[in-house]
């Protein structure tokens, strides 16, 4: 479970169950995703400051930020493709490929750890099939992924589930919560 | 408040008095409960004088670093023909720190208060609230809030039609405890990589977009309205130890404890009683065995210094620690304190910006080897191997993250040694035997 350490942290992979990934790209930004975006760029004096909140627009309507999606984005904000791969690539919570309808992320940091946090993991690692952290399951309903603090260290474990924000989840808690998931 | 628990009598709620009250949170409710007053009468004294309040108030920055907000405030030169920004930092993410998200999610208005009562003062008439992606409930109160303030002219070029402008903004963080820093935070607001900058110039001088700028803390900001209230003088008298530590404080309580959740207290409070009994001590059968009391970039407490401590910036250093954040993380004998710095040195590996060399290096570096001895494969060079990283990691990079992953790590051997040895001599960590030793 423990990704190896070889001069920096690696980062899960997701890449192996790219369903949607050669899918073809439709613009987000047309009609009312036009509108909100020159809403955005009111509040800022410049272009590239809408950036992070057109990512954020790009991954609410496809699911993820696919190149063509950073394209799209750099050719509107005035910016290089490359540019905006930069920016995306340093952010944890833009998904460079696609995940589970259930993007599960769950706060194994210390203060979490040491309350048993790790079983929470596993939990979910076993009742949702995906077997991997980082992988999705079999049938595309399910991501599981470690986050680093969630920032709700005194509701242990805390765990998102895509927005939605769920306190003090034990492992006895999760079988009825995928149940609660369509 | 205790919140989730019920308020204790020794508590003193100022700021976290409406945690849980649902009413709270809307701008009529908010209203009732006397918002927006303090904004009113801010918005009628000279900006100066408003900084001269907060100022005499000894208020200091909640965020971690204690910086003195009212002299902050008045970096910021009025007539140098550049717009000034405020910027809010909410990008909570330090481990054991979860006080500013019960602030934004039950007070979403007194965060646009604070900030609107802040953007005066240092003649902004832009404040951004940068909070981070993962919060989604205090993203979606506190865009609520503004919605509700621009909709009553609160914000907005006429702000409570005294034709002064003051726009405030949120801004969604998308995941990187580094945006806390406020440099890398004005370089994500800018649309950048969240890499901190060297300093100087300082953000008073050349800020976010360039413009002298303030970066203020949530709690930082909330304190800043009843002070303009009640007085300069009635925040100072909240003292109970050393007169440069004024006013109440949050702390986040979590770890091992009977009742964890966000307390309020007068600066100064003894930490003993403030742990054993508004926290109720430890769980059942357990024993403390040692306390992280300001987010874990702080160094470890041992029981017998948490136990001395008065709970204000000068007595968490008294005892060989920081007030930090406020964010308490208590850790029973149950727990293996290699095993915990190990995972906070994973922490702080996963989150440097890996900029700077000795940070990029030396936190993977220090992960690794934690992790070696936490397996039992360690040996005990690599004890003065990890103190000679860290050694490398202090002072000498760009920002704090590189040091903050040294401080567990050097605290924790020097105060518990002969766990770390005892993994490396091939003893398991047995808690058991522990809690009855």
């Amino acid at each position: 479970m423990t990704p190896d350490l070889v001069g920096g942290l690696e980062s899960p992979d997701y890449a192996s169950h790219d369903r949607s990934a050669h899918e073809p790209y439709t613009p987000v930004f047309t009609g009312e995703g036009k509108r909100e975006l020159d809403e955005l760029l009111t509040r800022y004096p410049t272009k590239m400051a809408a950036l992070l909140p057109a990512l954020w627009m790009v991954q609410r309507e496809r699911g993820w930020v696919s190149e063509e999606g950073m394209v799209e984005v750099a050719g509107l904000l005035e910016l290089t493709p490359a540019y905006v791969k930069g920016v995306v690539t340093f952010y944890t919570m833009y998904h460079q490929h696609p995940v589970g309808k259930y993007f599960i992320q769950v706060c194994t940091t210390s203060p979490c750890g040491i309350c048993g946090a790790e079983d929470v993991v596993k939990a979910f690692l076993r009742h949702t099939n995906t077997g991997e952290l980082g992988l999705t399951s079999p049938d595309g309903r399910f991501t599981v992924i470690e986050v680093e603090c969630l920032g709700a260290c005194g509701f242990a474990t805390p765990v998102m589930v895509n927005e939605e924000f769920i306190e003090s989840v034990t492992p006895e808690k999760v079988p009825d919560l995928l149940a609660k998931l369509a | 408040m205790g919140y989730p628990n019920q308020p204790h009598q020794r508590e003193t709620p100022v700021l976290s008095r409406y945690f849980g009250d649902a009413e709270a949170r809307t701008l009529e409710g908010w209203k009732k409960r006397g918002g927006y007053k303090a904004l009113e009468k801010a918005l009628g004294m000279a900006p100066a004088d408003i900084v001269s309040v907060v100022k005499e108030s000894g208020l200091r920055g909640r965020g971690g670093a204690g910086f003195p907000t009212g002299m902050k405030w008045s970096f910021m030169k009025p007539g140098d023909g550049k717009p000034h920004y405020l910027c809010c930092n909410a990008d909570e993410s330090e481990p054991g720190t979860f006080k500013d998200r019960e602030l934004m999610r039950w007070t979403p208005h007194a965060l646009v208060e604070g900030c609107a009562i802040g953007a005066y003062a240092i003649g902004a008439e832009t404040a951004y609230v940068y909070i981070r992606g993962e919060f989604t409930e205090p993203l979606y109160w506190m865009e609520q809030a503004v919605k509700e303030a621009y909709a009553a002219g609160i914000l907005g070029k006429n702000a409570m039609g005294t034709g002064k402008r003051i726009d405030v903004h949120v801004h969604k963080g998308a995941g990187a405890y580094i945006c806390g820093e406020e440099t890398a935070l004005m370089n994500s607001l800018e649309g950048r990589r969240g890499n901190p900058r060297i300093k100087p110039p300082f953000p008073a001088v050349s800020g976010v977009f360039g413009s002298p700028t303030t970066i203020n803390n949530v709690e930082t900001l909330i304190a800043a309205a009843p002070i303009l209230m009640n007085g300069a003088d009635w925040y100072k008298k909240m003292s109970l130890s050393n007169p440069k530590s004024t006013g109440t404080k949050l702390f986040s309580v979590c770890g091992n404890v009977q009742r964890p959740g966000t307390y309020e207290v007068v600066l100064g409070f003894p930490f003993k009683e403030f742990l054993y009994d508004l926290c109720g001590g430890p769980n059942h059968g357990r024993k403390f065995k040692a306390v992280i009391p300001g987010g874990a970039s702080v160094p470890i407490q041992t029981m017998d210094e948490a136990e001395a401590t008065l709970m204000d910036y000068e007595g968490f250093v008294a005892q060989g620690s920081m007030l930090g954040s406020g964010g308490v993380i208590v850790i029973d004998d149950a727990q293996s304190m290699v095993s915990v710095i190990a995972r906070i040195a994973r922490f702080f590996a996963h989150e440097s910006c890996a900029q700077c060399t000795q940070c990029r290096e030396g936190t993977a570096w220090t992960t690794k080897i934690m992790e070696r001895i936490r397996d039992g494969q360690g040996t005990m060079e690599d004890m003065d191997t990890l103190l000679d990283i860290a050694d490398q990691m202090t002072g000498k990079t760009i920002c704090v993250l590189s040091d903050s992953c040294a401080v567990p790590v050097v605290s924790g051997i020097k105060k518990f040694r002969s766990e770390f040895e005892a993994l490396i001599q091939g003893r398991r960590f047995h808690p058991v035997i522990a809690a009855v030793a």
